[in-house]
């Protein structure tokens, strides 16, 4: 599904991420370990189509993103990515049901409401389609955002620290969360942790060393 | 979802900031749009009362005074002018027509204007009801002073010496019957009590012992007639260069052009208006920078909303878009708002000029200089929003994801 080799990002000359090879199969499921600053948010990002590796190659779904046209990347990103991030980021400015619209919007596909209501719906947030962001507890916020992620069925499902600042059960319930929707869609799904807890529940692990 | 719907929340999620900046930019455009319709149905209104009048011949004095007396009824006569040298003038080769004005008294604050049918006819008057006189101390009234007096056809009236409400005596020996009553016409007709000139005479031959107000032109001696003014209509634009000379050189008379003299007043009531119209830029150009900063301001808040925008397959030029669209939509919505207000507030003021028995301006009229002014407010709406626009189009994804 995705392919890195060689792959190496620096910032301000000094050097983040190194990663020598990693391959992941369709519908995989696996954790990305490492300690803080070893480029975990980085290489997600890389993996995402919002950053450009430094050097080395990147191929995503059989794209080449390091070389890949921007406006052609724009749209790689809507169809193939869905990506959790740590800190949430959903539009406070529109219900939850719009959040879900506004992903397929940009992402250029049809705006499907029943499609949104039923991810809605599979997350347990049927009731919380007319809800602002800012009246859900954090739980619910993060399901809506694991809901705008895979609401255009990526190929590869993205999550940063989903665990974080969560306790053992619902640390659980996240993690079953993701695999399950990302099992839905068949995506490929990487987790980006340096929670030691959810070792044990996925098995693919690629771990980075301090890169420096 | 499309950019209108994003927009739209966003400056729903706002919504002191976006009242702020919408009545910003409304109190612009209302002010705007006011003197537009304000000057131009003032000047409509001035042209339409001095078409056809080439030249007004009256008392020396100031020629401003006799085009706003004789003209528009709006100020005291210099003085009469005597009925033999005004007969001279009328019999001119240069002149194709003239009418005389004969003025002195008013009733209830309006005005009796003693003339000639001809009077009539050079504003295309229709008659509600009646006539126009056959004689003397027969009136014809204006719409607006029928509807304000409640003068009703046979109905006798007495003029009161003097063109202002208070003052002056009533002539109780000889009281005017209105015979016709005119439609409304837009014209300074409206506020006239019109009649026959002698009927002037009649009023104010105090000293004679008038019988029978039918030959009061033979019972008067030639200089005991006289008359306020004399409009004048010219036979060829020749007469231009040589009228007025002739009657200010030859004559113990005063010729004002009305062209002139209004002109002359608009200059000087431009001077206001510019004052007025530039405060007013100035308030659009400062609603253009609230926005600015607001749209700037919600940049900022913002980014993550955009570096998430972009993270589900936005190109950027959506999210120029979407700011581009924000401005303009502030802006719409304030010069929609700034021209309700503006109809608005000229309804009122029109309101309260009737009452005052002044100019008539009406809100429901429009201009075309309006679109323009509709124009200017939704360019400052995007040229505001341009650089935060620009901002979003470069918004750096994942430097901005990384920091939050």
């Amino acid at each position: 599904m995705f392919q890195l080799d060689n792959l190496q990002h620096a910032y301000d000359g000094s050097i983040v991420l190194r990663v020598e090879s990693w391959r992941a199969a369709q519908g995989e499921q696996w954790l990305m370990l490492g300690p803080s600053g070893s480029g975990k948010t980085t290489l997600l990002h890389i993996l995402a189509g919002i950053l450009r590796p430094g050097a080395g190659s990147a191929v995503v779904a059989g794209e080449d993103l390091a070389t890949m046209p921007a406006a052609k990347l724009d749209r790689f990103r809507g169809a193939n990515i869905g990506i959790v991030l740590q800190r949430l980021h959903l539009m406070d400015s529109l219900t939850v049901l719009d959040n879900l619209l506004l992903a397929q919007w940009l992402a250029g596909a049809a705006q499907d409401r029943a499609r949104a209501r039923e991810v809605l719906a599979g997350l347990d947030l049927a009731d919380k389609a007319e809800a602002k962001p800012h009246q859900l507890s954090f739980g619910q916020a993060q399901r809506v955002a694991v809901a705008r992620a895979v609401v255009n069925r990526p190929k590869l499902l993205l999550a940063d620290e989903p665990t974080s600042n969560l306790d053992d059960a619902r640390c659980t319930q996240v993690l079953e969360l993701l695999q399950a929707q990302a099992a839905a869609c068949g995506a490929t799904l990487v987790i980006a942790t340096h929670d030691q807890r959810v070792k044990s529940r996925i098995p693919n692990h690629h771990v980075l060393g301090a890169a420096a | 979802m499309n950019i209108a719907a994003v927009s739209f929340s966003y400056l729903k999620a706002r919504p002191l900031n976006t009242a702020l900046n919408v009545i910003l930019l409304a109190l612009g455009v209302a002010t705007i749009i006011l003197l537009l319709l304000a000057t131009h149905q003032l000047e409509d209104r001035m042209r339409r009362d001095a078409q056809g009048i080439d030249l007004v011949v009256g008392a020396k004095g100031s020629p401003m005074q006799i085009i706003l007396s004789a003209i528009y009824h709006l100020d005291v006569p210099t003085g009469n002018i005597s009925w033999k040298q005004a007969l001279e003038i009328s019999k001119h080769r240069a002149v194709k027509r003239a009418i005389p004005l004969a003025m002195g008294d008013s009733y209830r604050g309006f005005r009796v204007a003693g003339t000639t049918p001809d009077y009539l006819e050079l504003y295309g008057a229709k008659f509600a009801s009646g006539r126009a006189w056959q004689q003397p101390l027969e009136a014809v009234i204006g719409a607006e002073v029928a509807a304000r007096t409640g003068l009703t056809l046979g109905a006798k009236f007495n003029g009161v010496h003097g063109l202002g409400d208070g003052g002056g005596h009533a002539h109780e020996n000889h009281p005017y019957e209105v015979v016709g009553i005119l439609e409304r016409g837009g014209s300074v007709l409206d506020r006239l009590i019109v009649t026959a000139y002698q009927s002037v005479w009649v009023v104010h031959a105090d000293h004679h012992d008038i019988k029978d107000v039918r030959d009061i032109e033979q019972q008067l001696g030639d200089d005991e007639k006289e008359y306020t003014a004399l409009l004048l209509q010219y036979a060829t634009p020749l007469a231009v260069a040589m009228l007025p000379r002739y009657i200010n050189n030859n004559t113990g008379m005063q010729a004002a052009a009305p062209a002139y003299e209004t002109a002359r007043l608009f200059s000087i009531i431009g001077v206001g208006v510019d004052v007025l119209r530039a405060f007013a830029l100035v308030l659009i150009f400062s609603a253009g920078l609230s926005v600015f900063i607001a749209l700037y301001n919600a940049m900022n808040e913002r980014r993550y909303d955009l570096a998430v925008m972009r993270t589900l397959g936005a190109r950027p030029a959506t999210l120029m878009g979407l700011l581009l669209f924000e401005g303009l939509l502030l802006a719409l919505i304030g010069a929609g708002l700034g021209l309700a207000l503006g109809h608005g507030f000229a309804e009122i003021l029109g309101h309260a000029l009737r009452a005052a028995q002044q100019v008539d301006i009406s809100g429901r009229v429009f201009v075309v200089e309006e679109l323009w002014v509709l124009g200017l407010a939704l360019a400052v709406g995007i040229l505001a929003a341009l650089i935060p626009a620009w901002r979003a189009y470069r918004t750096d994804i994942a430097a901005t994801l990384a920091r939050g």
